[in-house]
């Protein structure tokens, strides 16, 4: 058997550029990271900082006008093969294999990823019988089987349901069955427990960790909510304006964050500031991406701006600061010392 | 105000019941039964303070919200206003006797994308309250739109400017402009920051946080994020299934919830240190109002459940820190 390889998905210096009618966007612009098998990785980030073009653009789920212009999408199934996302043919046999095989999705609105004109069961016998040669009877015994697991009630009846008979939460579970009964290797789940109330995300979290290691899948989780990166990563990448600024394990880039973005988003938590005091916002706001400032994206807004030096040239480059802990700042080192 | 009135409560709702009808299909449509969105909630909110109403989505704290402004006619129940020193029941005015008292009780809603009309410029939005009200017209109008962007945060030149040329924060400062222009005393916040990131959500909480010791307001603050819940309120009653299963001061509840449900809450809400797990394993599903279990709502949920809360709904109870609690544990 050949050597497993420790990543599942690697990104190489990903561009996804948006052509509208503003010019060239580039919603993700140079981005790389690995997940490593059966562990997660968490992309938080603002709402425009390219945190779900990344994820789509692993599925290859970018629509015009927006294209993927540079960069490589490596994927290391078991078998040992290599794929190169971004080299397939749009309608490549692989890249069907690809997406709910290998790797599949749990999107954030549990309303608009179930087709509302087909039951419960046999959407997700769909998905089996695509990507696995067996009978229908046998695909209804693991669709029943796998609602069981996600802790559908009465699996069998619920089969015959359909999406509008279900809560929220037990739609983001049909969802899940979907995605986890054909064994993907790489689980893509982008914002999965936004739109769901405090104690039903509590359980389909616990339920996204207990199934992915079992399974011992990968996770790429898109978030913009810190806690729940505080709660379900190994690894976080935190975003802004189509770029990484800080990745590194979980416990260094929260408890330790070294690119003042991520300093100052965890300080404008309000559950951690004394109740009745201003909370640490960050002035301003994300700027449009036809209106990227010069040098560090973050400069307008960041506290320890350094004129000359922060506002010239391009973005600074992601640096190891310390071991596995990466930030682009200029001036990480400095800002640590004070 | 004088100051007795300052420990006076601004608004006090008593038993505030709105049902919604079920129908029956078909051509007479008669009425079948009933969704108690809010069933018998009463509180008081003092003058300054802010009030939290805390629950999951179909607990009735919305339509709690839109009732006591009379946006919703409400079942039964009263809600006593203080206005020019006297306490009036807004439950029981008619149409052109509540007009006069609306300038004093306004909203702010949740999403800032779809409360402002896209067609009218941010100054006409503003400004379109002391209009309807016939309280300024010409360059006062002006004058006051604009002193009220600059208040704040916005750049009074930018009012001819149209809802879509703004960011969903600034769009949010904007809806608080509407919303103050009339200075009310009563503003019921919405899930004013639910939509919007998270360092655009800390900048508005300091805006609500300012104006209200600048304008002397009182806000009920609806939510269903506690981290947020726990910064900005004085108080804050949980809602369960149109009922509040728990009322005390806000640091009290934090650090000792004693509802089996606001328990439940607080252990789900992940916390932003990874060394602070959170609770995943929590059963049930959220009550459905037009399908409530027999007797307490949350019965099916509990972990603490015992004998009698399958059969009678609890009474909320006074404990000893002035807290009330609706459990048959207490």
């Amino acid at each position: 058997m050949p050597q497993l390889h420790e990543n599942v998905l690697e990104i190489r210096d990903l561009k996804t550029y948006f052509y509208g009618e503003e010019g060239e966007l580039p919603a993700v612009d140079g981005v790389s990271l690995s997940v490593q098998r059966g562990k997660v990785l968490a992309i938080v980030g603002e709402s425009g900082c390219g945190k779900s073009v990344t994820s789509f653009s692993v599925l290859r789920l970018i629509q015009e006008p927006g294209r993927i212009v540079g960069g490589q999408i490596l994927l290391y199934p078991k078998d040992g093969r290599i794929i190169d996302v971004t080299a397939l043919g749009r309608k490549a046999d692989v890249l069907f294999d690809v997406r709910g095989g290998l790797v599949s999705m749990i999107f954030q609105e549990p309303m608009t990823a179930l087709s509302p004109v087909h039951s419960v069961g046999n959407q997700i016998c769909e998905a089996i019988r695509l990507h696995q040669a067996v009978s229908s009877r046998q695909a209804e015994e693991m669709a029943v089987e796998m609602l069981g697991k996600v802790g559908i009630p009465g699996p069998a009846e619920r089969m015959r349901q359909y999406p509008h008979e279900l809560s929220g939460g037990m739609r983001q579970r049909v969802i899940i069955a979907m995605a986890l009964v054909c064994k993907p290797e790489l689980l893509i789940a982008d914002e999965p427990t936004t739109a769901l109330d405090v104690t039903i995300q509590a359980q389909v979290l616990g339920l996204v960790k207990q199934l992915q290691s079992e399974l011992g899948a990968g996770v790429l989780f898109v978030t913009h909510d810190l806690a729940v990166v505080a709660q379900m990563a190994d690894d976080v990448a935190v975003m802004y304006l189509g770029r990484i600024v800080e990745k590194g394990d979980v416990r260094a880039v929260l408890k330790d964050p070294m690119h003042p973005y991520t300093m100052a988003l965890l300080k404008s938590l309000p559950g951690l500031s004394k109740p009745g005091e201003p909370l640490p916002s960050i002035s301003g706001s994300v700027p449009f991406l036809t209106d990227m400032p010069t040098g560090c994206p973050f400069h307008p807004r960041c506290r320890y701006v350094q004129a000359g030096r922060c506002d010239i040239g391009g973005p600074p480059q992601l640096r190891e600061i310390a071991e596995g802990h990466f930030a682009a700042c200029i001036r990480a080192e400095e800002i640590r010392q004070q | 105000m004088t100051p007795t009135d300052q420990k006076r409560p601004l608004l006090s709702v008593r038993n505030l019941r709105k049902h919604f009808p079920v129908r029956s299909k078909g051509f007479f449509q008669r009425v079948v039964g009933s969704v108690k969105a809010v069933d018998d909630v009463s509180f008081d909110v003092m003058p300054g303070q802010t009030l939290g109403l805390v629950g999951e989505s179909g607990c009735g704290k919305t339509t709690a919200g839109r009732t006591i402004l009379r946006a919703l006619e409400p079942t039964a129940g009263q809600i006593m206003f203080r206005t020019n020193g006297k306490m009036v029941d807004l439950a029981t005015l008619s149409g052109s006797q509540l007009k006069p008292l609306r300038p004093k009780m306004q909203m702010m809603f949740q999403d800032p994308f779809s409360s402002l009309n896209p067609r009218m410029t941010i100054g006409r939005i503003v400004g379109e309250p002391l209009v309807i009200h016939g309280l300024a017209k010409g360059n006062e109008l002006k004058d006051r739109v604009a002193e009220m962007l600059a208040m704040v945060g916005l750049n009074p030149e930018h009012a001819i400017r149209y809802p879509h040329a703004f960011s969903g924060g600034q769009r949010q400062r904007a809806g608080i402009a509407r919303a103050l222009i009339m200075r009310p005393s009563l503003v019921i916040a919405d899930e004013p920051v639910s939509a919007l990131d998270v360092s655009v959500q800390a900048q508005i909480i300091n805006l609500m946080e300012r104006l209200q010791e600048e304008l002397d307001l009182t806000y009920v603050f609806i939510a269903h994020d506690l981290s947020v819940v726990r910064h900005i309120c004085d108080h804050v009653a949980v809602m369960y299934a149109g009922k509040i299963v728990e009322l005390a001061e806000t640091q009290a509840l934090f650090q000792d919830p004693k509802h089996p449900y606001t328990k439940a809450l607080m252990s789900a809400a992940p916390n932003p240190d990874p060394d602070k797990k959170m609770n995943f394993n929590l059963g049930g599903e959220v009550a459905d109002p037009a399908n409530l279990p027999q007797g307490c709502a949350f019965n099916p949920r509990c972990s603490s459940c015992f004998e009698p809360c399958g059969k009678e709904v609890p009474r909320l109870k006074e404990l000893d820190d002035a807290r009330l609690v609706a459990c048959h544990l207490f």
